[in-house]
């Protein structure tokens, strides 16, 4: 039977099938943080159970961390319990622990690619929902929650029934100033915040091919924010190529059985897709976010929907503009903005840097804008002073922070206040996701940037135009 | 952890008639920071609950007391979001026992079911039925029959039926959990390790 990608990663992780139930999926690598885990090892106290296979396991703090004098003890009372509980149980059961200050710390979804133990034909878990990350480079990744935490612990595995599949095709190229993260909000934006629950992805394309690996990130990081389980872009040489010669990738004779088993990782021609939909690169324009779900994206020169327009609620939908005292119809360019937040899982990597830097460079911070520039590990803050991008920001008034989720999801003190728009690079635009009260407007890191230095909503083709000119 | 048995539960509904709940509504990012499974409840739908200075929202329908039960109707695309089981909890930990919705998202349905809140997903016209019936009557009363895969309106005889697979179902009668069922074939996994693809 011909399968897809998708089948071939799930089908050789099922350890034992239930009928009209789920199936027992083997779990490759396993990553951990300090929120959703401490209940888990607490169940496995109660139990009396040790971890099944700890070298399979990763813990890194990211969700609660500060990303302002990391060296110094965290201040708050609860974060730090939470952090300390982190540490002792993964010395306890002999997990690699990756916590604040250590060399390798950074958000979960940034370091797992970054030291090779994200691999092609894993299946990879986390008490994370944007563990979809992963899938950029042809695993199976998704989020869970406590309780299958505590499963993958004690047995190395979960129960889940199997999702069914879609393949999401952008074919064609790119238009200038048109990011990854544009891609991904503009499908989004067509397929509902709720188009692809049920389903696992697959991106297929030249727009993913031409695609670099971080790009791809960004894109499979996004899946979960239309309701997939999971979103994936089959392995090719650009893939291997990353890989390769990191910590925990395999060698010598290793690697050539890994590249056997991953030289299989493409769906077969002529597979069957519960679902298909293509899309034209050529449509897609920079997006940005007016509404409190990140379903509620257009390209950034349009005008806000009007409720009559609108699938879905009403009532819903009034309620989210009303939250972000936005009118129907109003455009987005010009609007003034308070708060310009780059990083997270979804936009805090080298190439979000480059892009943020290639448009601030030579300009200035606009007075009225608070910028938190947040790298997603160390590697990151050192490839940004490495390539001399540090420089670049320092010199338009910017300041770079420490490593952490930050005010992607404002666990930490990184928080936008009540009633201040933020245009944020991260991955959610809920209600309060930001701090309480905060208005988040999601785009990619050329329209923060653009917004960084203009104080307002701004398209960044502008900026890059009047580049040209010069 | 084994957890509640569900049988059969008669209740009141709780109207939450709004699309796209997402889970930072639910439990907003800043009360997950506690290391035990306790308290959650309280923070449930804390900044829709709460004015910043703590006082209740009076518009709020977990503030009014007419509404009340252990089933929470919500619209649809209900639980979008984070994979926070501690949405999960805060519905719990609170009271609710079942959330009836027309559409699920993934995890939070997951989540739920590992917990022993039952997720009963309707038609979108049967959930209009029961917004309607509550807002006619907030005493009225829904019975939700596990079994039978069964929600019914008493005072209309109204009843539909909903999908569950049988796993599942046998383990919220029962009230066991999946590590229950892993930990018996906890063999078959070392088996399967050895001649994993990775």
């Amino acid at each position: 039977m011909k399968k897809t990608l998708f089948d071939k990663v799930w089908d050789s992780h099922v350890v034992h099938s239930i009928e009209n139930g789920p199936d027992v999926l083997f779990i490759d690598r396993h990553m951990i943080h300090e929120v959703t885990s401490p209940v888990a090892f607490q169940g496995l106290k109660t139990r009396d159970i040790p971890v099944m296979y700890p070298e399979k396991t990763f813990a890194t703090a990211d969700h609660n961390t500060p990303t302002i004098n990391q060296h110094l003890p965290v201040e708050d009372p609860l974060s730090a319990n939470q952090l300390r509980a982190l540490e002792e149980n993964s010395n306890e059961h002999g997990i690699s622990y990756w916590g604040l200050g250590h060399k390798k710390n950074g958000i979960v979804h940034v370091v797992g690619p970054e030291y090779g133990i994200t691999q092609p034909g894993a299946t990879i878990v986390c008490g994370d929902s944007h563990t979809s990350t992963h899938g950029a480079f042809g695993a199976i990744a998704f989020g869970i929650g406590t309780s299958e935490v505590e499963m993958v612990l004690a047995t190395q595995c979960i129960m889940q029934q199997k999702a069914k599949s879609m393949r999401i095709n952008v074919n064609g190229s790119l238009n200038r100033g048109v990011t990854p993260k544009d891609v991904a909000l503009y499908i989004i934006s067509k397929l509902t915040t709720s188009g692809a629950t049920g389903y696992f992805v697959e991106y297929a394309g030249g727009v993913f091919r031409n695609m670099s690996m971080e790009g791809r990130m960004t894109v499979c990081n996004l899946s979960i924010e239309m309701g997939a389980r999971g979103g994936m872009i089959a392995p090719d040489e650009k893939t291997f190529e990353y890989i390769k010669g990191r910590e925990f990738t395999p060698v010598g004779e290793a690697w050539d059985k890994a590249m056997s088993y991953w030289s299989t990782l493409k769906s077969d021609e002529g597979a069957q897709f519960d679902h298909e939909v293509t899309f034209d690169a050529a449509d897609i324009e920079p997006m940005i976010t007016f509404g409190t779900n990140p379903g509620m994206g257009m390209a950034i020169t349009k005008d806000i929907p009007m409720a009559k327009d609108v699938e879905g609620a009403v009532n819903t939908y009034k309620k989210s503009l009303e939250y972000m005292n936005f009118q129907e119809g109003d455009n987005m360019i010009g609007k003034p903005i308070d708060f310009v937040f780059l990083g997270s899982c979804t936009n805090g990597r080298i190439e979000d840097f480059r892009a943020f830097a290639s448009i601030v460079k030579g300009r200035k911070k606009a007075d009225n804008v608070t910028a938190w520039l947040v790298p997603g590990s160390h590697k990151v803050v050192s490839a940004i002073k490495e390539e001399g991008i540090l420089e670049v920001l320092q010199e338009a008034g910017f300041a770079l922070r420490e490593p952490g989720c930050s005010a992607c999801l404002a666990m930490n003190d990184d928080k936008v206040p009540a009633g201040k728009y933020a245009v944020s690079t991260s991955n959610r635009n809920f209600e309060g996701r930001q701090g309480p009260g905060a208005r988040t407007l999601l785009a990619s890191p050329l329209v923060a940037a653009a917004a960084a230095v203009t104080g307002k909503v701004t398209d960044p083709r502008e900026l890059m135009e009047l580049e040209m000119a010069h | 952890m084994a957890y509640d048995k569900f049988t059969v539960l008669k209740s009141t509904g709780v109207p939450l008639p709004i699309e796209n709940v997402d889970t930072d509504q639910i439990i907003p990012a800043r009360f997950l920071k506690a290391t035990e499974r306790k308290g959650f409840g309280d923070n449930l739908f804390r900044d829709w609950r709460y004015h910043p200075d703590n006082t209740p929202k009076k518009d709020f329908v977990l503030n009014n007391p007419i509404y009340g039960g252990k089933i929470l109707v919500g619209g649809k695309n209900f639980g979008s979001g984070s994979s926070r089981e501690h949405a999960a909890w805060a519905v719990y930990d609170y009271g609710f026992r079942c959330v009836v919705s027309s559409f699920f998202a993934d995890i939070f349905r997951n989540n739920c079911l590992n917990i022993g809140v039952l997720p009963v997903q309707v038609s979108p016209e049967f959930l209009h039925k029961i917004f309607t019936a509550i807002e006619a009557d907030p005493k009225t009363e829904i019975v939700v029959d596990l079994q039978e895969q069964s929600i019914t309106l008493t005072a209309t005889g109204e009843k539909e039926n909903f999908d569950i697979n049988d796993y599942k179902k046998q383990n919220m009668l029962n009230g066991f959990d999946d590590i229950d069922y892993l930990l018996n074939i906890k063999e078959d996994i070392r088996d399967f390790a050895k001649n994993a693809p990775l």
